[in-house]
């Protein structure tokens, strides 16, 4: 019964891959890495009741914790080199 | 009874992964920074509000039913903030778009 969700969910994931292998600008990568950490939430719930083992689910909201503020980071990294250099195109 | 909840949340989390297969396209193919985020902002939102909804038919009133709420309210939250936080990040780096440069934003550097 959770074949097509995590069917639909890899494929997500892999979309999200080639979108940071092909992002042109710095910011699709983050884009991109936001969208696998939120998608590995879901993937984690659903694995959570494929393999009925209900302990994935605390996984699963740490790694949405985890993720949010990860992004938060590498924004404020890549905002500070931004304003070191400004006129570097990004 | 147990078949009509069976029902419900497979359908559920398939519209979830409809959607969300849609938003990766998106997120794919849009032309520009701004719409790519527009799609990814569609995976954040309206997936989580189809699939969670469904795993907690399967799980009926137990622990992991409460956690999957707090993970949809968690998604629902940092989602778009996250969102708006790389937008306004990438805009102030002056990832000014070709199609937007003419008419929304103006030149001048703020």
């Amino acid at each position: 019964m959770y074949y097509v969700v995590t069917f639909a969910l890899i494929i997500t994931m892999a979309l999200a891959l080639t979108r940071a292998i092909l992002g042109p600008s710095v910011y699709d990568r983050v884009l991109a890495v936001n969208m696998l950490g939120t998608k590995t939430v879901l993937l984690l719930s659903v694995i959570a009741f494929l393999m009925g083992r209900p302990d994935f689910l605390d996984l699963a909201l740490a790694y949405a914790l985890i993720n949010f503020i990860g992004v938060f980071a590498v924004l404020e990294f890549f905002r500070n080199r931004a304003a070191k250099q400004p006129e570097e195109k990004p | 009874m147990e078949l009509f909840l069976d029902i419900a949340s497979w359908i559920l989390m398939s519209l979830g992964g409809v959607f969300v297969f849609i938003g990766g396209l998106g997120a794919l193919r849009m032309p520009d920074l701004y719409t790519r985020m527009h799609a990814a902002g569609i995976t954040d939102s309206i997936a989580p509000i189809l699939i969670i909804p469904g795993l907690m038919l399967q799980a009926g009133l137990t622990l992991a039913s409460v956690k999957l709420l707090a993970i949809l309210v968690f998604l629902l939250l940092t989602g778009p903030t996250a969102s708006n936080a790389l937008a306004s990040a990438a805009l102030l780096a002056g990832n000014r778009s070709e199609q937007v440069k003419s008419t929304a934003v103006p030149e001048s550097e703020e």
